[in-house]
This record gives C-alpha cells, structure tokens and sequence, in this order.
C-alpha cells in the first residue's frame, strides 16, 4: 500500500517538474519584462538541457560503475555511436547533399525524416508528428546500435576485471573515435567534418502559420527523454536484476556462489547501460544541434566519472544532482571567471579565459579528498528520507530552547 | 547398498603448478545423510569443495552429482607432463565437463563460505532475495516493466517464510553485516537454501563460534536436513560438532585420504589421531 502511495507521489513530483520546465521556458514570452535569466537564450537553459542530457549518461554509467562493479570507461564511445546513428538517420535528404559536400552526398540514401514526412505529411500537425517519429525511431537506433557494440566487444572485454577494464573499454572509446574521422567512411560518417540539419531540440518549439513560435519545448524535451529513461534503469536497478547486479558489486564469488550468472548479468548490465548511453549520445547531438567525432573524447568520459563520483558511487539521485551541479558550475555560475574585471579602474587579478578551470580543479580536488562518498554516498533521495530530515530538524532547533528553560 | 548416492567424487587431484592440493580422492555422500570431510589445517578440504562447486576445474578425476556426471576432467596442456598424481589414464577417453559455478547451483548445490561472503550493502531480507533470483521465471523485460510483479511477490513471501523459519525475521531490514557473528552463519545458510537445494555444502559452519553456539548449530543442521531433505556434506573443525551430527566421516591429511568411516571408527584411528596430535615420539 505505501509503496504505491509512494509511486503515486513519484509521478506526481514528475508531472510537477516538467510543468515547471514548460512555464520556465515560456514566462518570458508570456510576461515582458523579467530579469534576463528567463530569455530564451540565458545560460539557465543552456545548463538545464544540457544537464538533462548528461544526467541520463551519468545514470547510465552508474547502473555499470556504481551498481554492477565493473569500472568501465567506454561512456565517450557509446555516446559517440548513438550521436552518429542519431545523425546518419535523421538528416532530411534535401539537407544531405549540403552536409556531405565534401564526399559527393550521402551513401545512406533515406532519412527517417523524410520517411515519417511521406506517412504523416510535413505541415501542421502532420509535421510536428513526423518530426516525434522520426526522433523517437533515431534515438531508439542510437541507443541499439550502441546496445549492439556492447555485446559485440562484451565478450572478450568484460572476462577483465577493475582496471585492466577501465583501460580497454576506453581503447575501444579512442578506436571509434578515430574509425569515425576516417576519411574512407567518408560518404557514411562525413569523415572529420560534422554532421549537421538533423532535428534538435529547437526543432520541437511550436510555431504558428508565420513561424513564430507559440509554445516553447526546447527545454521540456531532454527533460522528458531524460526523465523516461532514467525512470526505466531505476525500475530495473530496484528489480530482481538489479538486486543480482548489486550481488556482483559486494561480491562476485559469493554472487556466482548463489546462481548467478556472472557472464550474463555483466553482460546484461553493460548492454543496457550502453544502450542508454547511446541515447545519451543522440540526445547530446540534438542538444549542440551537430555530431562529431572530435566531441567524444576521453575528457568526456572523465567529466562524466567524475559527475558519478562527486553525486556517489551508486546513487541515481546523486548523479542527477552531481550532474546539475556540475554542469551549472561549468557552463554559468564560475563564467565569470573567465571574464576580466574591472572595479573602477582595478583591473581584479587571476581573472582571465581558463581561470575558471583551475578554481574547477580546486573544487574537485577539495570533493574528492574531503567528500570521497559524493554528495549522497550510495543512498537515494526519497520521500521517506526527506521526511526524516523534516523531523530531524525540528527537534534540533527544540533542544537548545529546552536547555535554556 | 540401498541408498542412493547424492554426490560421488572419482579419483579427483588438483594440482596447483608443483603442488598437489588434493590427491586422489574417492568418496560417497549417500542421500539424507550428513558427511563430513575433516582434517588438519592445508589438508586440502577447502579446495576439495572448490572442485565440486565449479570454483576450480580438477586436474583429474570426476563429480557426479545424483547419477549423472557434473565434473569431469584429465591432465592436458602442459600438464600432461607435470602431472604428479595418478589414475591419469581413467578419465583420458571422456571428455572434459567443466561447468561454472552457477550451472552448478543450478543442479541444486548450494554452498557456504569458511570466511562469511554475504552481501555487504543489502539487508538480511535481500540477501535471501538475491538468491531466489536464480530460478524466478522473468526475463529483463518482465522484470523492468513490472509484469513478474507475481514472481517478485512469490519470492519475497518465500523469503520472508524462510527468514521466519530460521528466526531471522527481526533482523530482516538491518544490513547483513551487521549481525552477531553465530546469525551471519545462519544467514548464510538461509541464503544457500533459497536456492532450493538438495545437497548443502557448509564450509566449516562452527569457524569462530563458542561451545553453545556451536551445541546450537549442530541442532540446526539436523533440523534444516530433516525439514528441507537435504543432504549435507560440510568440512568442519570442531571434532565435537563432526562426532556428534555425521553419519560418516573422511579424513584427509595433505590431500589425500587417510581413514573414513563412522564417527566412533575414526576417534580411535591412529592414523587420524597422528594427523591431528602429531606422532608421538614413544617407541
């Protein structure tokens, strides 16, 4: 009974959240005059898509670091595999030869878009539904072909343990990276230039006859798309597999000692966390609006590690926390220091481009050695923890007034 | 002989490199039977289970469990050459079966571990869950999307009736390591019957206990023999708890055999005396 009261309330938090993205992104249009923040091109947004895009990989990575024990760091690689499915299969044919000036056109002679386009139609209504279809099938393929690697490189690579692991999923990483700049895939991947025209997020803004937009969605679909599957993993995480997988973290003989499959959980774990991933990655290009190969780097997989580490090992909330925080830290609130400035005439020292990356540093630098646990450890934000919390402070602010009396 | 054989063990070696840790080893675990396998410390008995459970692939020799082999295996490779036991020939002409630990929990083995191997994150109520996992009817699809929703719901009744059954039931939401040690045992072996075995190997199940507890533990197998027809086989060194529960006793000394039989022909076993006093120098 609590449990679906607690599911109820879940749903419910949800439903709120994206009715404040969808007002967020409005109010500006709705009431002139409010403070910058809310323009549609304040760095508010920027760090909400954008965290929204990379709470999911973070998740992701978690279900494999956090959950299931294997320290893998193949993330930058799925990511980079589903951006370019995303990509190859959504360009709109009248866009390709365009984007693939430099090969002649495009050896993959259809677009999803155009396909849904010739079902449904690409005005109106008609349109805004084959532009959902067209996404929604590009990022299930994103998240396939990359679920498609994983069980291909599974095989050989998850009979490693710890670090020997970390180092060749993140070989394979590097390797893909590079396959996908070659030239010779050209007419396929676009060599080293980058994919572009497919539909982004900016895409789902709704306009009106004369191209205005009415309702703005920009935000409130990486929200959803996020949200989606983050929800999917955390069902999985609390299920009999995702108990099994735990079983493997705490102890993998014991774990085997019970009947459970080593190969296949691990194999399982790393299928679907790269399969989200790869979604990841497709919702990344919709986010910078291109996919290219030189994006996905190794650095990618660390600032996503290290958004694991610094929300907790084991804790999808903590990962969605970590990953706002970090990435509002990144893209908004330390730009500043990247600015010169001037107080009269002083101009304030330190203060220059790539400042901001060294007072970055020391922030990590103090979490890892003072907060090693992360901001939540390995607990989840509940509903029953934030009552407690309630209930913990109120009886704290009671005891000095009962010293005193 | 009438009785069934549970778990029989041909010839089984295992050589590490130059060492032969376990040498020729030959025995029977009849069913509804408790069997122990005792012997000093580095005798051997703990990578005998090892080579039973799937942990290790013996170098020779062969596990059937229930009438069908399990394990089966000759020296090959390198081996061949360095092999220092015997009966190398016998197995020579059969192929080699090695399966994984979980295919062998799967034909009904359950095990536990000398040095305690609980999950150390999960509750005391998880970590029987957990090991109902392996033979609940769902795929991940099922399991995601909530539709084994009466699969979850039958293993965790089965589990709360199996914490009940061993008294565990007040301890179900505290996390497992935090238990009195005697319970940790008893957990662990409450784990290894959620796997629904028929044979129970218990690895030295009195290590670290004291004299009631372990008074109280020889109780408890007899009783979850008798409730789940199980038979155990477990390696043990508290002589008193061996001698009072099993049915038949093999004793190993640097691997290989050196007496068997019922408890009271073994107490007075010189041999077996010698093993665990040393010789005596009186001539």
């Amino acid at each position: 009974m609590r449990k679906t009261k607690h599911t109820g309330r879940s749903l419910l938090a949800v439903a709120g959240l994206l009715l404040v993205i969808i007002l967020l992104e409005n109010i500006s249009s709705w009431i002139p005059g409010l403070p910058a923040v809310f323009a549609p091109t304040s760095q508010l947004f920027t760090v909400l898509k954008k965290g929204a895009v990379y709470s999911l990989v973070a998740v992701s990575m978690n279900l494999l670091n956090g959950f299931t024990g294997l320290f893998s760091l193949g993330q930058a690689g799925f990511m980079l595999l589903g951006a370019y499915t995303y990509a190859i299969l959504t360009v709109p044919m009248a866009s390709k030869d365009q984007v693939y000036y430099l090969f002649g056109g495009s050896a993959v002679k259809f677009s999803l878009v155009d396909l849904f386009q010739s079902l449904f139609g690409n005005t109106g209504f008609g349109g805004y539904l084959s532009l959902i279809c067209a996404v929604l099938v590009g990022i299930l393929f994103a998240g396939l072909v990359a679920a498609l690697f994983a069980a291909l490189i599974g095989t050989p690579v998850l009979r490693l343990k710890s670090d020997y692991l970390a180092i060749a999923t993140l070989g394979f990483a590097e390797i893909l990276r590079a396959i996908f700049q070659w030239q010779t895939l050209g007419p396929i991947t676009n060599g080293a230039n980058m994919l572009k025209s497919f539909p982004t997020f900016a895409d789902f803004n709704i306009r009106n006859g004369a191209g205005q937009v009415v309702l703005r969605l920009s935000t409130f679909v990486p929200f959803l798309a996020a949200i989606i599957c983050i929800a999917l993993i955390v069902l999985l995480i609390h299920s009999s597999y995702g108990r099994a997988f735990k079983a493997i973290r705490d102890d993998e003989v014991a774990a085997e000692a019970m009947g459970i499959s080593l190969f296949k959980h691990k194999m399982l774990s790393f299928v679907i966390s790269s399969f989200f991933s790869g979604v990841g990655g497709a919702l990344f290009a919709m986010y910078v609006a291109n996919a290219q190969a030189k994006a996905f780097t190794s650095t990618m997989t660390y600032e996503i590690l290290l958004i694991v580490v610094i929300g907790g090992i084991g804790s999808i909330s903590g990962s969605v926390i970590g990953t706002f925080l970090y990435v509002a830290c990144s893209e908004w609130w330390l730009r500043f220091l990247d600015a010169e400035t001037y107080i009269g005439s002083f101009k304030v020292p330190l203060l220059r481009s790539g400042f901001r990356m060294v007072v970055f540093s020391v922030v990590i630098m103090i979490i890892v050695l003072f907060f090693s646990k992360g901001i939540m450890g390995d607990k989840e934000l509940s509903w029953a923890g934030i009552g407690g919390l309630l209930k913990k402070r109120r009886p704290k602010k009671k005891t000095p007034a009962g010293k005193e009396g | 002989m009438d009785e069934k054989i549970v778990l029989r063990m041909e010839n089984v070696t295992m050589q590490f490199g130059g060492v032969v840790a376990v040498n020729n080893l030959s025995l029977d675990v009849p069913e509804g039977q408790i069997v122990a396998l005792i012997g000093p410390n580095g005798a051997g008995k703990t990578t005998a289970f090892n080579c039973i459970t799937g942990v290790y692939q013996p170098t020779n020799g062969r596990v059937s469990f229930k009438g069908k082999t399990m394990i089966c295996s000759h020296p090959t490779g390198k081996m061949k050459k360095n092999y220092l036991g015997s009966d190398e020939k016998k197995f020579a002409s059969e192929p080699i079966v090695n399966p994984a630990p979980d295919h062998v929990v799967k034909l009904g083995i359950a095990r536990t571990f000398q040095n305690i191997r609980l999950w150390k994150s999960m509750t005391v109520f998880e970590n029987v869950l957990v090991a109902k996992h392996m033979r609940a009817k769902q795929n991940v699809f099922s399991a995601i999307f909530r539709t084994n929703a009466k699969e979850e719901a039958r293993m965790r009744a089965e589990t709360m009736a199996l914490l009940e059954e061993q008294g565990l039931e007040q301890y179900k939401d505290e996390i497992a390591t935090s238990l009195p040690y005697g319970l940790q045992r008893r957990l662990e072996i409450a784990r290894a019957l959620a796997t629904e075995p028929s044979l129970l190997l218990l690895d030295e199940p009195a290590a670290g206990m004291n004299p009631q507890e372990t008074q109280e533990l020889a109780e408890y197998i007899q009783q979850i023999r008798d409730k789940h027809h199980l038979t155990v086989f477990l390696i043990e060194h508290h002589m008193d708890l061996v001698m009072k529960i099993s049915d038949y006793i093999y004793v190993i000394d640097f691997g290989s055999e050196i007496a068997r039989g019922v408890p009271k022909e073994v107490q007075q076993n010189k041999r077996v005396i010698e093993a665990y006093l040393g010789v005596t120098e009186d001539a």
